[in-house]
């Protein structure tokens, strides 16, 4: 199948081995993946944020780079395939465009985060990979109440050969990271992330997977500040892993300014 | 006449409002007519020993105490092991005079109405009751049935024992409803009063009566 | 009132009742988040709640069928409330009782003073009703020399305490039973000086204070929980029998019910009294649920008064995405379920309606006046993380609803802020491919790296978030240029 890569802004900038490995898991399944290189950002932000009317422009920029790019279109984000598919038409219709709201009902039905590709789309859970690490998964609000992906992703890691999945407790609530909110309501949103930290802690996890990279940045860079010792590692990043070849790799922080900050050196 | 003016205005203003936000508002596709797929008639059939058996088991669990006679003429007997120990109780106009006459208790008929501090002066309440539902352990009183009363009998005693019928057993609250007559004050109780104001623990017994005695009428336990 | 407003929906008025707080959401939060008691209280009271809500609704196999009919009921009530509340008008007229309409919170205040001056009672018994603490009804009435008694028992303990209700259904949710013994000991008259913290007891002391003034009450206030059209009944949905006493034994009772209240037929109440315990209290049925339809003679009150308020809520009804914030039936499971709700408590959203429908339902009702109105900071205060929807009982879209007031609040914006300019000039970058790479690759080398090329502490806003987390280092190259360089 020709599937078409939504790279999502975040992913595309900062966050690119979700979308290698994206790329490497359905190439090894045998499909071609197209990269729309025009491709900028869904207008997640904007929307959320409640800049509705900015982002209708970027709605239909969306819709025009996606519409004919391939048969389906898929992104490692719950999030941004939930704005996809429960905002565009909303911001179109809002706007007072109906042309664009159907064809972005079009396209939201062809597109699909990356879990509901594999299991529904394509019909594998097993998709060869083999992880032999600790790991648990934090269902992110997005995937878990936006897109209804149930346990699909779950699946797909118990398939995963070396890979002991251990249970988060909790693990239906929040982390806080909620896009802006962290950064608007950056104290409530640091109390939800406490409790989701300890509990990843509390699992005995050496890593904390989910189906989107900016909860995982919010949870690992939270994790991070506090050197917990548990790692962050996008979901595409453990299916795309295998015994011979590039091994999983970690979201990084940038540990160095607290030392420094704090005034303590080793 | 300055204030009824006013009031006349206050409603015209608000319905104008109203009728003006109505169509502002009215939503582009029209508004579906309402899915009534839920369930309209519960799982177990009216009357039948199962629901009276499931009533039993929502009722006791709010703490209440099920009491079971199994038929009309074990009515007086079971009421008095229910009513041991209570000195006085107040029943509606027209309760069945049999449930009462072998009792060793002071039975104050609620007719000419008693008085509030009369009311408070007794220990307890005996009544029938209009419909239950099993599914939710409720008791459902209708003010000025005969055997039900007006509310506030019910209410005062700190003590109350119903009585009801199998026939008076649904499954559901669909059911009950189907049977009740709305333009009569009706109360619909699950329990003896019971708060979670604190800290969201449930405690039995505020303001309502504390205890809660129903006897239940009709075939043995299936 | 001049006669141009006549018939324009129309937003509460300033000044009175208790719809809007003092301070944007993040700094009431931040003294919330700091109160640890606070923190406790809330933790432990929402997760009793949640677990027990989850078990009663799981035993009913058509819970999202009826979650769809109460939805349903409550849009066709919106798309014909005028004829809806004119029925209801005149079936309880029918029955004896006599209606009353106010425009807002003054006028809705006025009319109940003046009842209860005309039955020449000085003392009034209240139950609990967040329509009148929305319209201030005890302040105004104080100020005519009247006392109101709070009867459930949390709104005694929060009237006790001088305190501000932070929840629908346990308004006092912010207390532990030890804050409440103290507060008894300190306020309640001629309360036993050896109360313990033993819920029980606590109960029992709430029966021996109110017990008197029940029994002798002449007039009582109440709200609404439903009010069927077509025959006039009125239902109020109650836990301890405060709510019994203040509907049967007083000569005079006055109802006061936001006009959104009335439902189409008394047969609705069937999807509803199935909804609303087990969202609410998390019991199959709640203890006890009154209904009435005018007057009974012989039988309660033979007095009885209906005041329809409006008071902000045409405004609501007049936009599409924003009326079902109407449809709430204030069971306060989308508060039980909120993560920030649990951490802040309800007095941080400033308004008598708290957590997620608050936040979509105050600013609605008294409109935004501008960046600095501490209600256009409510839509904000939520992550967007989904629980509401779940567990609303009427399927309101309260995330959806929230983005609409976000959208809202910028609309207020009379000059654009610096977050308007920010996101303006990011949306510009993101419609031009060109530019968008242009922005990645400035992002990429790290724009805010420091002396060791790394990043450091993020300026404003970014700041917001090293507070407490670090920051992903920046990758070596984009997706975009891996995908050019191994690709093409
Ligand atoms: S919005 Fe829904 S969940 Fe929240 S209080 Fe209202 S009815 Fe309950």
């Amino acid at each position: 199948m020709r599937i078409a890569l939504v790279a999502t802004c975040l992913g595309d900038a900062m966050f690119p081995q979700a979308l290698k490995a994206t790329v490497e898991i359905l190439e090894r399944l045998g499909h071609e993946v197209v990269f729309p290189s025009d491709q900028t950002c869904c207008g997640q932000m904007h929307v959320n944020t409640g800049y509705l009317d900015m982002a209708l422009p970027l709605v239909r920029h969306h819709v025009e780079v996606f519409a004919d790019a391939a048969e389906v279109a898929v992104a490692p984000s719950g999030s941004c395939v939930g704005c996809v598919r429960h905002q565009h038409a909303m911001v179109a219709r809002r706007g007072g465009d109906e042309d664009l709201a159907r064809a972005a009902e079009d396209l939201a039905g062809r597109t699909y985060e990356l879990s509901e590709l594999l299991v529904d789309v394509l019909g594998v859970t097993d998709v060869g990979a083999y992880y032999p690490h600790r790991v648990t998964y934090h269902p992110t609000c997005h995937s878990l109440r936006m897109l209804r992906v149930g346990d699909k992703p779950l699946r797909l890691l118990r398939a995963v050969r070396g890979l002991h999945l251990v249970e988060l407790p909790d693990a239906e609530v929040c982390c806080g990271f909620g896009g802006t909110f962290a950064v608007k309501n950056a104290e409530v949103s640091t109390a939800m992330l406490a409790d989701k930290m300890a509990n990843v802690l509390t699992s005995g996890a050496e890593v904390c997977t989910a189906g989107d990279s900016s909860c995982l940045m919010h949870i690992g860079g939270g994790l991070s500040r506090l050197r917990s010792g548990v790692r962050t590692v996008h979901l595409a990043e453990i299916l795309a892993s295998t015994e011979d070849g590039t091994p999983a790799r970690d979201i990084v922080f940038d540990t160095t300014e607290v030392g420094e900050g704090k005034g303590v050196h080793p | 006449m300055v204030e009824a003016d006013a009031l006349v205005s206050a409603r015209e203003e608000v319905l104008a409002r109203l009728r003006a936000a109505r169509d502002a508002g009215a939503p582009r596709g029209g508004v579906p007519p309402t899915p009534r797929e839920y369930r309209r008639v519960g799982a177990l059939a009216a009357g039948s020993a199962e629901v009276v058996d499931r009533l039993e088991e929502t009722v006791t669990e709010y703490r209440a105490v099920v009491f079971r006679a199994a038929g009309p003429g074990d009515v007086p007997a079971v009421l008095a092991s229910v009513l041991e120990g209570v000195g006085s109780v107040v029943v509606p106009p027209g309760l069945p005079t049999t449930w009462t006459d072998g009792l060793a208790v002071t039975v104050r008929r609620d007719d000419p109405p008693l008085s509030v501090p009369e009311l408070d002066g007794l220990d307890a309440v005996l009544t029938g009751a209009s419909v239950a539902i099993a599914d939710t352990g409720t008791l459902v009183l209708a003010a000025g049935e005969p055997d039900q009363g007006r509310r506030a009998i019910t209410l005062v005693p700190d003590h109350h024992v119903c009585v009801v019928d199998a026939a008076a057993v649904v499954s559901s609250v669909p059911e009950a409803l189907a049977r009740l007559d709305p333009t009569r004050p009706l109360t619909f109780v699950s329990g003896p009063s019971a708060t979670s104001d604190i800290e969201l623990d449930r405690v039995e017994g505020v303001h309502g009566p504390r205890r809660l005695d129903v006897v239940l009428v009709g075939p043995p336990r299936a | 009132m001049s006669s141009t407003d006549l018939g324009m929906p129309t937003t509460a008025p300033d000044g009175v009742g208790f719809l809007r707080g003092s301070e944007p959401f993040p700094a009431a939060a931040h003294r919330a988040l700091a109160d640890t008691q606070l923190r406790r209280n809330l933790g432990h009271a929402t997760r009793t709640i949640r677990a027990k809500r989850a078990g009663v609704v799981a035993e009913v196999p058509d819970w999202e069928e009826l979650r769809r009919a109460g939805e349903a009921i409550k849009a066709d009530t919106m798309a014909r409330l005028p004829e809806l509340l004119e029925q209801l008008e005149a079936s309880v007229t029918a029955r004896g009782g006599v209606v009353h309409w106010a425009r807002d919170a003054t006028e809705a205040n006025a009319i109940v003073a003046g009842l209860v001056r005309d039955t020449g009672a000085d003392e009034v018994v209240k139950v609990k009703s967040i329509a009148t603490q929305e319209i201030g009804l005890n302040e105004a009435l104080a100020e005519q020399g009247i006392t109101a008694t709070e009867t459930d028992l949390a709104e005694l303990i929060v009237q006790l305490s001088d305190d501000r209700p932070s929840h629908f259904l346990v308004p006092a949710i912010h207390r532990n039973r030890s804050e409440i013994r103290d507060i008894f000991l300190r306020a309640m008259p001629g309360v036993d000086p050896d109360l313990t913290d033993d819920p029980r007891r606590l109960a029992m002391a709430a029966r021996a204070h109110l017990r008197r003034k029940f029994l002798s009450a002449r007039v009582a206030i109440s709200g609404a929980n439903f009010a069927a059209a077509d025959t006039g009944t009125i239902s109020v949905v109650e836990s301890e029998g405060n709510g019994r006493m203040c509907l049967t034994l007083p000569d005079t009772l006055i109802t006061v019910m936001g006009v959104e209240k009335v439902v189409p037929r008394w047969s609705d109440m069937e999807v509803f009294l199935q909804l609303l315990p087990r969202s609410s209290t998390g019991e199959r049925m709640n203890p006890y649920t009154s209904t009435w339809s005018g007057v009974t003679p012989g039988d309660g009150p033979q007095t009885f008064h209906l005041v329809l308020l409006d008071n902000g809520r045409s405004n609501v009804l007049a936009s599409e995405d924003g009326r079902s914030a109407l449809h709430c039936i204030r069971c306060s499971a989308c508060l039980n379920v909120c993560p920030v709700y649990e951490r802040t408590g309800g007095h941080a959203y400033g308004s008598v309606y708290p957590g997620p429908i608050g936040a979509v339902l105050s600013p609605q009702l008294t409109g935004i006046s501008g960046p600095d109105d501490p209600n256009a900071s409510l839509p904000y205060a939520s992550s967007l993380c989904g629980a509401c929807f779940d567990a609303c009982p009427v399927r309101i879209d309260i995330p959806n609803l929230l983005v609409q007031q976000r959208a809202a609040s910028i609309a207020a914006h009379r000059t654009p802020t610096a977050q308007d300019l920010a996101m303006r000039t990011v949306a510009a970058a993101m419609v031009s491919p060109g530019r968008f790479r242009a922005a990645e690759r400035v992002l990429g080398l790290g724009r805010f790296a420091g002396r060791s090329g790394r990043i450091r502490f993020l300026p404003y806003p970014g700041s917001q978030w090293t507070s407490a987390r670090d920051a992903p280092a920046p990758p070596a190259e984009t997706f975009r240029q891996w995908w050019k360089r191994t690709r093409s």
